[in-house]
């Protein structure tokens, strides 16, 4: 326990750090959410969720209230690359007025380029002063992936026609920490499936900073707004897996939390989209379900306040947050069987294979991928 | 002496957009060059994949209008290999695409498009009370602007700005001359703006119920639907007719009465009179009703003749590289063309900023490629699919527009404007919102004696398939074109609304849409070139779908390279 107890005397420093810092919010974060009918009680409540969320021991709960408390001392800079804006949208999409979007309301955003008011000449002012009037404070979120073959023409943004592999660069120099949201930002995405035809690539491969990368296709808001609430708390990188990916969130499989593992371990299967099984709810394995190769909190997360996920609606998880899914996970209605996978064997998981028979599973896939996984960044 | 002004970032769009413009010692503009400056290449990674994980792919082209894609090329190999998929599959896919509209519609218009109408600064002088009062005029059920919430809305955004710490909203064209609204009419339309944040959340949920999720839903199949269990499921019908209701009725009450407060207060500005210059417009039937029926027309007016209306013959559209980075040497067609990139960069010249990198528009200087029909540049949206049905006599949409006009005491050539367009979206908002309830209750009786959401479609590697579909997405027709070999894309196409809107000038000098939308406007301050946005967003740009085109017929792609010279 002593790690935590430094750790959270470490928190408690950075907190009082920032506080030094002036609001950039009119109101305080208990002010507007009382404004939206949400009480010092569950704001409480909040807390200790999202600390759970985070694996941390419940007396954190009070740094977490401190520190959506002072997200308004930290300036946030979003930028937008070789992208589909579906990232920016599963957060305007998130829950309605719940803390989760209140407190990203809370943070002080200071470019957006979907959100922002300004245009053009204007925008790009916007975005030179915030990168060097908060240099070596701000966070950096990217979206998207970056293209670098041709010198990075694929892509320019602004008025002085500037590549982003030129603007990402540039705005990773003064960052505090960056967070690629997103498989594009994280590991090229689509644009980078084969043949790669614009050299896309992830953040981290062409900045010299440690990234945190977000994987989906796109990340739930929570997984967006529990990084960044990490960050506020601690200046620095929660635990992250062989990929970069926070181990709070992508710690576990798909197929572990799975609401339909039961009927993966009794064996029921749906054969063909629309049966009697697909009625019933059965195990999508066999139409091309990825959950048992995908780290992702998507079954107890699930999407839009909750809404639904893809295997409530009948069809398998894609593996959208994995490296390189678009070519490893194809086809995508097919069952994957054994195969290599980020270069890692997929062994047989005994218990569904024996019922299986003749389908050959490949379960288990990179579950020693996790054994790989990095300490906490110092 | 003309000035060049260069607009880049285009904000609060989908993707990235530059619009240059050259304006004359009066600031009046007589050439505007539309830019896409993002190229990605999905047509390329389509080919050798198997079929059936188009839709998936193809979604990822846009987050914004996330499903369209994904039906859309769904749709395209189902034409291909001939399978006619179940009614429930239909209702489903259209019920999807109603959710969507209202969502996209509604963020659009609020969130996107609103804050060139709105100033922010404004409404920090409103009374309340009278910005209540005056709220009734446009409805006599208003939503958010009773007077203490207009009061609360107001104190929050004096916050921002006393604090001169604006975050979003900052650098913008606040006092521009050519915001028309009151003080109190920029209050109501303010604290609309924050209550459709919460309710597009409410639509984003509709489309989640048959979708899995949204952005990018995953309930879509070659054959048809997965989503059986939410199907048959009553709890989650009422849920879906639940969510409908909270956003149809804000729909109603405030986005439909703020239009009507936008046409009062913006009918005599001329920057928002213009704006349809291209006076050809196209659009595809799409939502299924009972019986078959569609809810749109498809057809295609040329010059503004409404009583013209001709059928659509895919067989005439064609596309022309000679200003976009490409190479080609004629127009092609959609199932025979190619893709081959040709960057050519800027020209260093003097603007209204100083000495910047500028569009060659003598040469190439856009990823779009510009579609015609006919030869003829076309625009597509909402505006083209209301007219296309209004000279069809199509009578839910005839007494919409007429009742429309009453209303405002507008005539019909207002339609042909920027308000016209921005108004032509709401009222289709507002006709799919009503509409969508006959495909729901369609749904309700065909579920009683039917239950089928797929049929197995079948691929026979050795046979060659070629198929397409056509659809109406938020930002207008869309279409994806497929050849399918050895069980596999051979090559694919998508031709989308904004590539139809938005493409550069063709071979022939003819210019696109949101080129001849510039024409002859005056800006007010060329440095703030609010009137330009105001107008591009009119469009609804999604920049990301636009950049697309392609085939890769007959070339293998070891051929592919990038010269970063044109050479």
């Amino acid at each position: 326990m002593d790690t935590h107890a430094a750790l959270y005397e470490q928190g408690k420093a950075r907190l009082d750090a920032l506080r030094q810092f002036a609001p950039r919010q009119q109101q305080t974060l208990l002010e507007k959410l009382q404004q939206h009918g949400i009480s010092r009680r569950d704001f409480m409540k909040w807390s200790a969720m999202v600390t759970g969320m985070l694996a941390l021991p419940l007396p954190f709960s009070n740094l977490v209230a401190e520190a959506a408390e002072l997200a308004d001392r930290v300036p946030l800079i979003w930028l937008h690359m070789a992208e589909c804006t579906g990232c920016s949208e599963s957060l305007v999409r998130a829950d309605t007025p719940n803390l989760d979007s209140l407190i990203f309301d809370h943070i002080s955003l200071e470019y957006h380029e979907t959100l922002m008011a300004a245009a053009g000449w204007q925008a790009e002012e916007n975005l030179e002063h915030a990168l060097e009037t908060y240099k070596g404070r701000y966070l950096l979120a990217v979206e998207g992936a970056i293209p670098t073959a041709n010198n990075g023409s694929f892509l320019t943004v602004g008025c002085k026609g500037h590549t982003g592999l030129e603007i990402v660069k540039h705005a990773a120099e003064g960052a505090a920490a960056i967070i690629s949201v997103g498989t594009c930002a994280a590991f090229g995405g689509v644009q980078a499936a084969y043949p790669n035809p614009t050299g896309a690539k992830g953040v981290h491969e062409v900045v010299s900073k440690p990234v945190i990368n977000l994987g989906g296709c796109p990340p739930s808001e929570k997984n967006i707004v529990g990084t960044l609430m990490y960050f506020i708390m601690f200046g620095k990188l929660p635990a992250l897996d062989m990929f970069n990916r926070p181990k709070w969130a992508y710690g576990a499989r798909v197929h572990d939390n799975c609401e339909r593992r039961g009927r993966f371990d009794a064996g029921e299967f749906v054969e063909e989209f629309g049966d009697h099984g697909a009625k019933e709810g059965y195990c999508l394995y066999k139409v091309g379900c990825k959950g048992p190769y995908t780290y992702n909190n998507c079954p107890t997360e699930r999407f839009n306040h909750h809404t639904s996920w893809p295997v409530l609606a009948g069809h398998g998880c894609m593996g959208c947050s994995e490296p390189n899914f678009w070519d490893d996970m194809a086809d995508f209605e097919k069952p994957l069987g054994r195969q290599l996978l980020h270069g890692l064997d997929a062994t047989a998981d005994t218990v569904g294979a024996v019922i299986l028979g003749a389908t050959v599973v490949g379960i288990g896939a990179h579950a020693v991928a996790s054994i790989f996984a990095k300490p906490l960044e110092e | 002496m003309s000035k060049r002004v260069v607009i880049d970032p285009i904000t609060r769009i989908e993707g990235h957009l530059r619009i240059e413009v050259e304006v004359d010692e009066n600031n009046v503009i007589n050439k505007a060059w539309s830019s896409s400056t993002l190229w990605r290449g999905i047509e390329v990674i389509l080919k050798g994949r198997t079929p059936m994980d188009v839709g998936l792919i193809v979604q990822r082209i846009c987050g914004v209008c996330t499903y369209s894609h994904y039906r859309c090329g769904t749709e395209a190999v189902e034409n291909a290999l001939g399978i006619q998929i179940p009614l429930n599959a239909k209702y489903l896919r259209s019920l999807m695409l109603t959710s969507l509209f209202m969502h996209d519609h509604i963020v659009h218009f609020y969130h996107l498009h609103g804050l060139d109408w709105v100033d922010v600064v404004s409404a920090l002088s409103a009374d309340p009370a009278k910005a209540a009062q005056i709220a009734l005029k446009y409805t006599d059920k208003p939503i958010a602007a009773g007077e203490g919430e207009l009061r609360a809305v107001q104190e929050r955004v004096k916050g921002f700005v006393e604090t001169g710490k604006l975050g979003p909203f900052a650098n913008a064209y606040w006092g521009n001359g050519t915001y028309k609204f009151t003080p109190e009419q920029n209050l109501i339309a303010l604290s609309h703006y924050l209550k459709a944040l919460e309710v597009q959340r409410v639509a984003a949920e509709m489309l989640a119920i048959f979708g899995g999720k949204s952005p990018h839903p995953q309930s879509l199949v070659v054959g048809g639907v997965t989503s059986v269990r939410d199907m048959l499921s009553p709890a989650r019908l009422q849920e879906w007719k639940q969510k409908h209701e909270i956003v149809t009725d804000f729909i109603l009450r405030a986005y439909q009465a703020d239009i009507v407060m936008a046409a009062e207060a913006f009918g005599t500005e001329p920057s928002v009179l213009g704006g349809v210059n291209v006076k050809n417009f196209m659009a595809t039937n799409d939502f299924v009703l009972a019986n078959g029926e569609y809810l749109f027309d498809q057809g295609v007016i040329m010059n503004g003749d409404l009583a013209g209306v001709s059928d659509i013959n895919p067989d005439l559209i064609a596309e022309d590289v000679s200003h976009a980075w490409y190479n080609a040497d004629a127009p092609q067609h959609p199932y025979d063309g190619t893709t081959i990139p040709n960057y050519t960069g800027f020209v260093e010249r003097d603007t209204v900023y100083g000495k910047l990198p500028t569009l060659d528009g003598d040469g190439k200087y856009s990823w779009v490629k510009s579609p015609r029909y006919q030869g003829e540049p076309v625009e597509v949206g909402p505006l083209s699919c209301l007219l296309v049905s209004y000279a069809r006599g199509n009578k839910v949409v005839v007494d919409a527009v007429n009742a429309l006009l009453a209303r405002t005491g507008l005539p019909v050539e207002a339609l042909f404007t920027t308000l016209g367009r921005t108004a032509a979206r709401m009222l289709q908002t507002v006709i799919v919102a009503q509409e969508g309830l006959k495909t729901f209750d369609a749904l309700l009786t065909n579920i009683q004696s039917d239950e089928t959401t797929y049929v197995k479609p079948h691929i026979d590697p050795s046979k060659e398939y070629v198929g397409h579909a056509m659809m109406e997405a938020p930002r207008g027709m869309l279409s994806h074109w497929i050849r399918i070999k050895n069980g596999v894309i051979e090559n694919y196409q998508a031709v989308v609304p904004t590539t139809w809107n938005a493409g550069p000038v063709d071979a022939n000098g003819k210019i696109g849409p949101y080129e001849a939308s510039l024409i002859g406007l005056k800006l007010e301050d060329p440095t703030k070139p609010l009137e330009v946005i105001r107008i591009i967003h009119s469009f609804d740009p999604c920049m990301a779908c636009s950049v697309h085109v392609m085939d890769f017929k007959g070339q293998a792609l070891s051929e592919f390279r990038v010269s970063p010279n044109g050479q």
